[in-house]
């Protein structure tokens, strides 16, 4: 198999005297579909913000295609293609939605087209009607969806989509779906953060599954779903799914 | 994917405009003009010498918030220390007089260098502080540069330096005239550099830092780099806002370089008028010195800072995005 896109390894995030992760060893191969889950503060969110940069891990590499940006502030992977969402919304309040859109095209791949392409991707997620509106007016639902698209519209070559689906009806569920399976099939590789099961079961090709900070299991989905630990841990707690 | 940026490539990237934001530069273009016409016409006219002397204080508000604006408006970055800046500016400006009777053009790119340094040094300050904190931290600055001005007696320390700067060129037609005319054409340079940042991709950049620098950081937006970029504009412009203050007054003393009237000013006045956009700290700066200028004259010249200080209670309390922000909520849209 070819040089994976992103490679973690020992990579150990301590907050004072408490260990959030690690050490977490983690590889993404190119165009892969890799489903993240595990219960609230098993480090989820920890090692995605040591991916992209938010933290600084105190051990451990972060390469990504092929550069070690351990050190590398976020703006500098994300010019490299690393795009990321974030779990609670944080739009670029003070704009417009199209606005919020042209930030990452304006530092990450600058071009006559941008407003096209911004209002390309503004209509895969549905928000094209709100293209002209206020950021801070979105409801919830809108602002996951402007979350994914400031992340896509720059067509990065790993996209990490935090909780990018929590709290949206099934039929939005379907569409977030539907646009993900998409870019994965242009050779995005995609990292899906997910409480929601039967979405992160159909979307992945591969599951992680991290519990206080460790990785427990790694493997195919049916494999993850049918290993005793992990239905432990995690399905053990989740009786409504 | 270079991994250089520089404040270039952060300001030129300026994706497919519309053709109305050309016609809107060309307007804006225009109207730079005609103020620079009407100053000239202006000074050739009026008779009372007055009217330079409170018109200079007025324009100097004009380019004092305009500078202002840059870090506190567009980037959301509170510096409650203005007059630092001002300050370092007034007594570059005066060194380089008493040094070597220093023509104005030298002693305002000078003051600007120097507002520039200091602008690095508080952009640095934004690694470890923010919001309240940060604002604090600009109040030391003022401290410090007054405390090194009082501690050199080459530049008069507590009592002050009488200075003999070049005069104005004769066809200027007298120094209350000249020194209007440079104050109105810093304040429109600088009101036109603010605009330019504001369309431009920078200035996007720096509204999206203001509204969360994890997301913007995120979103490939170098926001050390670009917050240093700021600071730096923003301390070279109230420098050079102060250099020329040396030419207008011939006597300067810390009390009036540093004065906490003039960072009020320069906080209250964009808080007025509207921090978004650039029209706001104009608009603001028009207004409020305005009024200060006819107080201080009608009723008497300690009113005047009582003035600031109830209009900008009730425009925190009634209109918090300023007088722009009501004609944005009256005509309903947003201009840019």
């Amino acid at each position: 198999m070819s040089e994976p896109i992103l490679a973690v390894t020992g990579v150990e995030q301590r907050f004072g005297p408490f260990r959030a992760l690690g050490p977490v060893d983690l590889v993404l191969h190119r165009g892969e579909r890799l489903g993240i889950i595990g219960p609230n503060g098993s480090g989820k969110t920890t090692l995605i913000n040591c991916i992209s940069g938010t933290l600084r891990p105190q051990q451990g590499r972060v390469v990504f295609d092929g550069v070690d940006v351990t050190d590398a502030p976020p703006h500098r992977r994300a010019r490299m293609g690393l795009s990321r969402s974030f779990q609670i919304p944080k739009p670029f309040t003070g704009m417009t939605v199209l606005e919020n859109l042209l930030v990452p095209i304006d530092q990450i791949c600058p071009s006559g087209d941008a407003e096209d392409r911004a209002f390309a991707v503004l209509e895969s997620v549905g928000l094209l009607r709100r293209a002209d509106h206020e950021a801070a007016g979105l409801s919830q639902l809108e602002l996951r969806k402007l979350e994914l698209a400031r992340a896509l519209v720059v067509q990065p070559k790993v996209l990490v989509a935090d909780e990018a689906m929590a709290g949206l009806s099934e039929g939005e569920i379907d569409d977030v779906l539907a646009i993900l399976t998409h870019l994965s099939a242009t050779g995005i590789a995609v990292i899906m953060i997910e409480h929601i099961m039967h979405a992160v079961m159909r979307f992945s090709t591969r599951i992680v599954c991290l519990e206080t900070g460790r990785v427990i299991a790694d493997a195919a989905p049916e494999a993850v779903a049918a290993d005793p630990l992990v239905q432990k841990v995690y399905f053990g707690e989740q009786t409504r799914h | 994917m270079s991994s250089r940026e520089t404040a270039m490539d952060l300001a030129v990237r300026r994706p497919g405009r519309s053709p109305s934001a050309g016609r809107r530069s060309l307007v804006f273009a225009l109207g730079c003009v005609g103020v620079l016409a009407l100053g000239v016409v202006l000074t050739r006219t009026v008779e009372n010498p007055y009217i330079f002397f409170a018109g200079y204080v007025v324009i100097q508000y004009v380019a004092v918030a305009t500078g202002w604006n840059v870090l506190g408006g567009y980037a959301g970055y509170i510096n409650f220390g203005p007059t630092a800046f001002y300050g370092v500016g007034v007594y570059t400006a005066a060194f380089l007089v008493k040094a070597m009777g220093a023509p104005l053009p030298v002693s305002i790119a000078a003051a600007g260098a120097a507002g520039a340094l200091l602008g690095l040094a508080m952009g640095w300050m934004t690694l470890r502080v923010q919001g309240v904190y940060f604002a604090i931290a600009t109040i030391a600055l003022v401290v410090m540069a007054e405390t090194v001005v009082h501690n050199i007696d080459y530049l008069g320390g507590a009592s002050g330096l009488a200075l003999m700067p070049p005069q104005a060129p004769a066809w200027a037609g007298g120094q209350p005239q000249f020194m209007l005319m440079v104050m109105l054409a810093i304040a429109v340079a600088f009101v036109a550099a603010a605009r330019w940042i504001e369309i431009s991709a920078m200035g996007r950049a720096l509204r999206a830092l203001k509204a969360s620098e994890v997301a913007a950081e995120c979103a490939g937006v170098p926001t050390f780099r670009l917050k240093l970029i700021a600071c730096a504009i923003s301390g070279a412009m109230l420098a050079i806002a102060g250099a020329p203050y040396v030419y207008y007054a011939s006597f300067i003393e810390p009390g009036t370089a540093f004065s906490l009237a003039l960072s009020l000013n320069a906080i209250a006045m964009p808080l007025i008028g509207g921090k978004r956009s650039w029209v706001g700290p104009v608009l603001g700066a028009l207004l409020l010195a305005t009024v200060q200028q006819a107080a201080s004259v009608t009723i008497s010249s300690e009113l005047n800072i009582l003035v600031v200080g109830v209009v900008l209670i009730a425009f925190v309390a009634v209109a918090p995005d300023g007088i722009v922000g009501i004609v944005e909520k009256l005509t309903g849209r947003r201009g840019a």
